[in-house]
């Protein structure tokens, strides 16, 4: 360090994503910041306050809610919603009161383009939105390394890969005909284990479920199955109590635990800095198929 | 904490450049077990792992074998965190490798030693050296193949080195390695006794690269205007450079006003000062107009101002670029329309030979101008990073056409220009010094001009030439005043106000600033100099082209309202012979280049508008 002049990873990836949350804010007339209710959202809210501080948060927080996500996770959304006054809109997806379109009967590749992809896409439509800020990494998946920063989508609200434009420096080609929008990543160049060190430095609150608890849970390919939210069990199965915690949050039938016992933190942090898979074995969705991670966000999907 | 290293990487498509990263990342541990499992279940052939799968992502480039756009890997090791923006290697994919360069520390360039160095390998160099990428590895890969000769990789070695110099590369750095079995690129070759250099990981994670920021010009581009009340009003801004404390005096471009930084936030947290790249709000001592697009700088660093722009450009549009065509360009947080003036060459990478053209294919790579729509300021390329790179947009589609780089001139053209005959006195030679007059105005980024106010006493002429004088070495720009009475105190003590004596003070007052003109000084003059036929004897002698002839119409009355020094008194009881105004006559200038009223404007308005008129004759200096 000389004389603080040097600025750490973790404070050049904040104003990174600060000055593309207040290019957005400038240069958007529609913005939205879409809201998971998951670390990466907890990082991006509490960026959004230190970025416009000390006004407001000059656009609302947008959540796709499935039904079929956890209880914690609907609580927290509220209860941060609450307490820190940003305006919250919450979408619930046409299909989503039809009880047949769900992840056991449609298969997660069906439901997951019915609810989340065609329910986001309708979600942006009704809002009339030009740019939707989102928390995904590029370090979570492969086909995610390749997007922009600001990532053009047409007017049917799809990514054309082959025709991205480029990025140069940190000057953001924010220009969209009306109809076309504009995908926003604040976070493209964090990883996972700087959302945790972050959280950890800046105090973010963050959903229970991070934590690891004994939990009602079935085992089934190896992957720890959360009970008694009304997932179906196969023949044989029985719910156990296991010590573990989510490392990523989504609707519960397809978001598998991982066996933990970090309750705080660091030991989050360290359970990471020793882990030998990827963040996203436990999300069942991204298996489905070969590349089916860069098929869904061609349609649409985050 | 460590530190954050950006790379990126370019080589053609067999070079193995995916196959490097892939397995580098795999010998430093870098890799999740799922990961590693992919690249098995991916490979062709099966049994043995193909590391280029980790960043190859679109399934198109899966099926193609190729990788066709920019992917970003991430890792660390105990040492540094890295993010690798890995850029496709043939020609027309010169974009991509631009977006990947525009933002990188260090460039690791791949050549397939039985190849050597191709048109590609050299095009990755231009690239690097067209974006300002400050250091290169050249990993000459597939040493395997030619048997780990030394001499081989000596040649390849010589032969691109000479080529980088040309460019203007300096930090080089030249590893031979086989990316696919790992030689050289974490654990050392045993293979390659001869190799005593380092290898790949070990130097990316020990190259200093802290030093490349610029931390001496402050610039602050206000992204935004916080206003939640009243009682707040502040500008965010990500620093592009330099480095600001708490109590600096600052001046806001382009209106020239000064303040002071009250404080400096990040987020709610007070700092004492700000370094180039953090994301702040600053707030001010004086509420000023400031909005989204102007700049905050120290006073006595202030960037150029341009009327146009000289250019490097990678052009990246699927339209083409004629002279006419009209865009938008993106220059710090502000949006500018901009028409193409000319397209002055195009290079061709390989050569580098400069060669006439009449438009801009998407991928070729150019120094065209441009013609602003409205002025800005900026700093060269070379300089700054930040403040020196621009967007190109398409005006009517919205696409980016092209990233371009301010490039810092040396024009003898403006030295031709302003060349004027010598009065012809007998054996008196003029003597040409080494420097020339584009050297001077080089160094000072300004081209020289004498204000030639003239006016009644009285009118405001010392007044407004002390206040423009502050007001434009604020700016940066090196000015000088010659004041009436302070002149006739030395220089021009022998003199007195007759007509002869009036006209000798003239010319004297010209000759000098001419002299102060060539030695490339703003001159500001406050004379009264009643007599049209003197003010167009100092026309001549200055120059045409570098006088600024500046007429305070103020009326009599008002001056000898004013009577600041009680001349007017003296004159009207008859104690001052000739006395312009009064017991002499004042010749109005039949066409001043600017007519000033001080009865009517502030000294402030008066300054703006010179200032005005000062930059219009003083910036444009490139031309």
């Amino acid at each position: 360090m000389r004389s603080g002049l040097t600025i750490s990873v973790l404070d050049q990836l904040e104003a990174e994503a600060i000055h593309i949350l207040r290019e957005v804010a400038s240069e958007f007339e529609r913005p939205v910041m879409m809201y998971s209710i998951g670390k990466d959202s907890s990082v991006m809210l509490h960026l959004c306050q230190k970025a416009f501080w000390p006004g407001r948060i000059p656009f609302p927080l947008l959540h796709v809610d499935t039904r079929y996500k956890f209880p914690e996770m609907v609580a927290f959304r509220d209860a941060r919603a609450a307490e820190l006054g940003f305006e919250l809109r919450v979408y619930h997806s046409r299909d989503g009161d039809d009880d047949s379109v769900n992840p056991w009967d449609l298969g997660t590749v069906r439901c997951c383009a019915s609810l989340k992809t065609s329910g986001l896409l309708d979600a942006l439509q009704e809002g009339g939105y030009d740019a939707v800020i989102g928390g995904a990494r590029r370090e979570e998946e492969r086909s995610r390394a390749k997007e922009r920063i600001f990532s053009f989508r047409d007017a049917n609200g799809q990514w054309e890969p082959r025709r991205q434009r480029p990025e140069f420096w940190n000057l953001y080609n924010s220009r969209v005909n009306s109809g076309e929008s504009m995908r926003v990543f604040p976070l493209s160049n964090w990883t996972e284990l700087d959302v945790w060190r972050y959280i950890e430095r800046e105090s973010i609150p963050v959903v229970p479920l991070y934590f690891a608890a004994k939990r009602m849970v079935v085992e089934r390919n190896g992957q720890l199955i959360p009970a008694g939210e009304g997932t179906p069990l196969l023949p044989g199965e029985t719910p156990v109590p296991r010590l573990c915690r989510y490392r990523t949050l989504g609707c519960y039938p397809c978001t598998g635990a991982i066996a933990s016992s970090a309750t705080t933190l660091a030991d989050i942090i360290t359970e990471l800095e020793q882990t030998r898979l990827s963040e996203r074995t436990t999300r069942l969705i991204d298996h489905d198929q070969d590349g089916s991670m860069e098929r869904k966000k061609r349609e649409g999907y985050f | 904490m460590t530190d954050l290293l950006r790379i990126m990487t370019a080589g053609s498509v067999d070079d193995g450049k995916s196959t490097l990263i892939g397995r580098m990342l795999y010998d430093a541990g870098a890799l999740h077990d799922d990961h590693i499992a992919s690249l098995y279940k991916g490979a062709r052939g099966g049994e043995r792992p193909d590391f280029a799968l980790l960043t190859d992502g679109l399934r198109a480039e899966r099926e193609q074998g190729i990788t066709i756009d920019v992917a970003y890997r991430y890792f660390a090791t105990p040492r540094r965190r890295f993010i690798i923006a890995d850029a496709p290697g043939h020609e027309q994919y010169t974009r991509n490798m631009a977006t990947a360069a525009s933002n990188a520390d260090l460039a690791v360039l791949l050549i397939d030693a039985r190849q050597g160095v191709l048109t590609q390998s050299r095009r990755h160099a231009f690239i690097c050296a067209l974006l300002g990428v400050p250091r290169l590895l050249v990993a000459v890969n597939k040493m395997d193949l030619v048997g780990f000769r030394e001499e081989r990789f000596r040649e390849i070695e010589d032969e691109y080195r000479t080529f980088a110099v040309r460019l203007g590369l300096k930090n080089l750095c030249f590893i031979p390695v086989c990316a696919v079995d790992g030689d050289n690129l974490v654990h050392k070759s045993e293979r390659m006794p001869w190799y005593g250099g380092p290898c790949l990981l070990p130097y990316l994670e020990d190259v200093y690269v802290a030093g490349d920021r610029n931390l001496v010009d402050f610039r602050l581009p206000v992204q935004r205007v916080v206003r939640p009340d009243a009682s707040f009003r502040g500008y965010s801004g990500t620093l592009a450079s330099g480095v600001v404390r708490v109590g600096d005096e600052v001046i806001a471009l382009p209106s020239g006003f000064r303040s002071s930084i009250r404080s400096i936030h990040l987020g709610s947290t007070a700092l004492p000062q700000a370094v180039a790249g953090q994301a702040v709000t600053v707030c001010l001592d004086d509420e000023l107009d400031i909005a989204r697009g102007d700049l905050l700088v120290h006073p006595g660093n202030v960037p150029r101002e341009f009327k146009e722009l000289d250019l490097m450009t990678v052009w990246t549009g699927d339209e083409h670029l004629v002279a006419g065509t009209v865009l938008l360009i993106k220059l710090g947080c502000q949006w500018i329309k901009a028409r193409c003036e000319s397209i002055r060459y195009r290079i061709d990478p390989d050569t580098l030979r400069q060669e006439r053209v009449e438009s801009l294919g998407m991928n070729d790579i150019a120094r065209i101008r441009l013609v602003l729509y409205r002025p800005v300021f900026a700093d060269p390329y070379s300089r700054n990073r930040q403040l020196g790179a621009l967007l190109l947009v398409s005006a009517s589609g919205n696409d980016t056409v092209g990233a371009a780089t301010i490039v810092e001139r040396t024009d003898y053209d403006a030295e031709l220009k302003t060349d004027r005959a010598v009065p012809e006195r007998r054996e008196v030679v003029w003597h040409h010094g080494q420097v020339t007059l584009a050297d001077r105005t080089e160094l000072l980024r300004q081209k020289p001009l004498t204000i030639w106010f003239t006016g009644l006493s009285g009118a405001g002429k010392s007044t407004l030439a002390f206040a423009l004088e502050r007001r434009l070495i604020d700016m940066g720009m090196a000015c000088y005043v010659l004041d009436g009475d302070n002149v006739r105190h030395g220089l021009n003590r022998d003199l007195g106000f007759s007509p002869k004596d009036r006209a000798e003070n003239i010319r004297r007052i010209a000759e000098v600033s001419r002299l102060m003109n060539d030695a490339g000084l703003i001159l500001i003059t406050a004379f009264i100099s009643p007599f049209q036929e003197d003010r167009e004897m100092a026309r001549g002698i200055i120059g045409n082209e570098r006088f600024l002839e500046v007429y305070l119409e103020t009326s009599l009355e008002v001056c000898e309202g004013r009577d600041p020094k009680g001349m007017y008194k003296k004159a009207r009881s008859g104690e001052l012979p000739s006395f312009t105004g009064i017991s002499s006559p004042y010749e109005q200038p039949e066409r001043p280049d600017l007519k000033l009223d001080t009865a009517s404007l502030s000294i402030d308005d008066c300054v703006i508008m010179l200032q005005k008129s000062v930059r219009e004759r003083c910036m444009g200096w490139e031309t």
